[in-house]
């Protein structure tokens, strides 16, 4: 009943007007690349913000451009809460799931489209719209929350009278967040739906390429995830605006001003954020791993080394990662005991990920590596991987926390794993399927300058973090000068500016590869990597309904690369026996 | 480019290794040797996550070096079920392994209560300065009521005077503690959360408004110590430092008395 209601929905006619073919379009591919560019927008401004920060922190006296002039702490402070909101909610979350997702889950499957095109065209234009709220909190009195993209209250939850940015923009910033759990839930019941029921015939889920995996675990993930923020998030709404005290106690006296709240708990809300918050590390890195896992088999031309194993810990860090939240709060006065049952699963949950290395290693020895630019991204997606996730293996034990927790390694380590290795996956995938999205080659030279630059740069940015952790420097510092022992590390701040100036240069390259190959990039071809999967099968760009209204019948799993008898070094998933 | 790229990587990789091993940017010296276990864990953490990083980033540049395509057909393999199970049980008991191996430092500061003869402090966060609460001569912390908070008057706590507790309470904007003798901190916000850290005593704890959160530590060299705000509390955070002042009993009581007298 549900299946057929579902195919009767997917099965729509393709649009001819402008407005409903690219605008309020119902198609999944469509609807991709509307992800995708606007994750494209929010990077931009999320890494100029980035480039403020690292401005004021090597010149703290410097008149900076666009009228920030000498940029004052709250001004820091502001830039910084964006620039986190922007990168995790409307980069990390959004290109990865909506964007490649949305285009690549249902053709990987064989399906003509998502199971709820209409949902899926909404779920896009509510986290549009959450965007537009979030840039919003810019332009009002006061500008841009300062209370870093976690909102610990009371910071968060008191109003202006704790600070700058602290009324109106923080309003925003949680309005803004809690339309993007609107969109996100019904985007993770959309794949959800389309992963379970709209599978080609012979598309086992075994035989599925684990980028459906991936996508799939994510949607999970993030149907429990948000909807646990979003419960979160009206109750910070309510406490700002209704006068309810979820998050803020009695007796609070800020600037000899008594508060009338009443019996709250900061560290409430500590936990639903981080009940969130800990499972959105995977929903920004598990489909940067499918990506890897697809693109390392297709040109090492070689199977993935323990698909099974792969399958399970896709569904072990699924898992687990709802038991790990703690691990953000073992220094926020929660109870110590339940730090150390936090600390041994975030551990445990350090076993699946080391399956993936290994695996990833494993799929390259024997095989016969092409070095494509996507290529070369999965290979720096997995040692970035194991860089970040090694210094996880610090932060991971309550007892190192004392001293590290809240300290730039702390920032070292999550844009490592988090913020750069999954962006790796973005750019991968980018290099990967933009001939299969626009049926065009993108510029190949191009791309390899770009990731030399990429690759050295993200080193040079976050390893001194870690050093910089150690010498036991906080986070969210807009300046060194009130801290004696900050002074030494002045130089170390220069460093890494100037490896960010450098770095974020390199990535007008991206643009414009992007732009030059969307116009002149070489022709395309159905398969130019010579791939197994469903979406190489048909023409770059797909048709509308994806496969002319044929479902194709898989007839094996979706790596068999080197095959000895087949005529080919690789056999399409359609290819019969 | 399987050359260059397996260069970069073991570059990267023996840079890195170099800056650590070199101790060129380090924690500064430890003031208590109750908490030297940190540091042996700390070190026994990068010893065992350095040796991973140089196998899996220099195994990553043997791969794709050794296996670059020279134009034969990739061995093919779906994967070996052996070895993946010996290295997902020697992963697993490693990494527990570790964590259990630190467990004690953590219980020592927060499961353990503080010795009998500690000299208790309150300290207690606002933005953007930290208020140390020494209980005077008779032992025990005053009322406070936060209607007489006056940050003017030199009241920033709200003693109730009433109280005959809070009259020889002392309040400073520095922590004074004698050496070699248990501190216990209660750690209290009057605003928002607050984070006490002491780099040299390897111990951070958040303040939170509405909570009372109870740690403990031993100094053992005298000196003034830095103590940083380590959570975002607002526009003036990295300005909100304080000093701990690490002194001999003699100082110790002197300083608390010319104190009391003012």
């Amino acid at each position: 009943m549900a299946e057929a209601a579902a195919s009767a929905a997917v099965h729509h006619e393709a649009p001819q007007g402008f407005i409903r073919k690219y605008i309020f379009s119902y198609d999944h591919k469509i609807i991709g690349i509307q992800y995708y560019l606007l994750a494209l927008v929010a990077v931009f401004v999320g890494m100029g913000l980035s480039l403020f920060m690292r401005l004021r922190l090597a010149w703290p006296n410097a008149e900076l451009p666009f009228g920030v002039g000498v940029m004052t702490p709250e001004t820091y402070l502001a830039l910084m809460t964006m620039h986190g909101t922007l990168m995790v909610f409307f980069v990390l979350t959004t290109a990865p799931q909506g964007g490649f997702g949305n285009y690549f889950l249902p053709i990987q499957i064989g399906a003509a489209d998502m199971a709820f095109p209409f949902l899926n065209m909404l779920s896009f234009w509510v986290t549009f719209l959450a965007l537009l709220v979030m840039l919003a909190a810019f332009f009002v009195t006061g500008g841009a929350p300062i209370s870093g993209w976690t909102a610990y209250p009371p910071l968060s939850a008191v109003g202006e009278v704790a600070g700058p940015g602290l009324g109106t923009g923080q309003t925003l910033w949680i309005v803004s967040l809690a339309i993007f759990c609107g969109g996100a839930l019904m985007s993770a019941l959309n794949f959800i739906a389309t992963t379970l029921d709209m599978r080609a015939k012979g598309m086992s889920l075994m035989r599925m390429p684990l980028t459906v995996w991936t996508w799939f675990v994510t949607a999970i993930l993030g149907l429990l995830a948000f909807a646990v923020l979003l419960a979160g998030g009206v109750l910070l709404i309510l406490d700002r605006t209704a006068g309810t005290s979820f998050f803020i106690p009695g007796g609070l006296v800020i600037s000899e001003q008594i508060l009338s709240h009443k019996g709250g708990s900061p560290l409430l809300w500590q936990h639903l954020f981080w009940f969130f918050g800990h499972p959105e590390v995977y929903i920004a890195i598990l489909p940067g791993m499918g990506v890897t896992s697809q693109i390392l088999s297709t040109f090492a031309r070689k199977p993935i080394f323990g698909y099974r194993a792969m399958v399970y810990a896709i569904l072990g860090i699924g898992f687990l990662g709802f038991f790990v939240w703690g691990h953000h709060m073992f220094i926020s006065g929660m109870s110590p005991y339940s730090a150390i049952a936090f600390s041994v699963l975030t551990m445990a949950i350090g076993v699946p990920s080391a399956i993936k290395t290994f695996n990833w290693l494993g799929t390259l020895w024997g095989g016969s590596i092409r070095f494509t630019t996507p290529m070369l991204y999965a290979i720096g997606f997995v040692s970035l991987f194991v860089t970040g996730g090694l210094t996880g293996i610090f932060l991971g034990q309550p007892a190192l926390d004392l001293y590290f927790h809240d300290t730039y390694f702390v920032v070292g380590h999550f844009h490592m794993i988090m913020g750069v290795a999954a962006i790796f996956g973005i750019f991968a995938a980018t290099y990967y399927w933009f001939p299969k999205m626009f049926g065009r080659m993108m510029n190949d030279t191009m791309g390899k300058v770009h990731f030399c630059f990429t690759f050295i740069g993200v080193y040079a940015i976050f390893m001194p973090m870690h050093f910089l952790g150690m010498a036991g420097h906080p986070r969210r510092y807009p300046d060194t000068t009130s801290v004696d022992f900050l002074a030494a590390l002045d130089p170390v701040h220069l460093f890494i500016t100037i490896a960010a100036i450098i770095t974020i240069s390199a990535q007008f390259l991206f643009l414009i590869n992007l732009l030059w190959s969307y116009f002149r990039g070489a022709k395309a071809d159905i398969n130019p990597w010579h791939s197994t999967t469903l979406e190489w099968t048909v023409s770059s760009p797909p048709p509308h309904d994806n496969f002319g209204g044929k479902e194709p019948i898989v007839y094996r799993g979706a790596y068999e690369y080197g095959k000895p008898d087949a005529p080919e070094d690789y056999v399409m998933q359609t290819a019969p026996d | 480019m399987a050359l260059l790229l397996a260069l970069v990587i073991s570059l990267i990789t023996i840079v890195t290794m170099y800056i650590f091993a070199a101790k060129i940017w380090w924690f500064p010296p430890l003031i208590s040797q109750e908490r030297a276990a940190y540091d042996e864990q700390f070190m026994l953490t990068l010893v065992i996550t350095g040796i991973i990083f140089f196998f899996a980033q220099l195994g990553l540049c043997y791969v794709i070096f050794r296996y670059r395509d020279q134009g034969k057909r990739a061995h093919y393999s779906h994967g070996n079920t052996k070895m993946e199970i010996i290295w997902t049980s020697a992963t697993a008991i490693l990494f527990i392994g570790l964590v259990f191996a630190g467990q004690h430092i953590w219980a020592q500061v927060h499961l353990e209560s503080s010795p009998a003869d500690a000299i208790q402090i309150e300290v207690t966060g606002q933005q953007f300065v930290w208020n140390f609460r020494y209980s005077g001569p008779d032992g025990r912390f005053g009322r406070l009521s936060p209607e007489f908070i006056n940050e003017s008057g030199g009241n920033p706590l709200g003693l109730d005077f009433d109280d005959p507790a809070a009259t020889d309470d002392l309040v400073m904007p520095v922590m004074a503690v004698p050496v070699d003798r248990p501190v216990e901190v209660i750690l209290r916000s009057k605003d928002v959360i607050h984070s006490f850290f002491v780099r040299e005593m390897r111990l951070k704890q958040d303040a939170v408004p509405g909570m009372e959160i109870r740690l403990h530590f031993t100094a053992n060299i005298v000196g003034q110590y830095e103590i940083p705000c380590a959570e975002l509390c607002g526009l003036g955070h990295s300005q909100m430092r304080s000093y701990l002042l690490v002194m001999s009993e003699e100082d110790f009581q002197d300083w608390l008395r010319d104190n009391a007298l003012e």
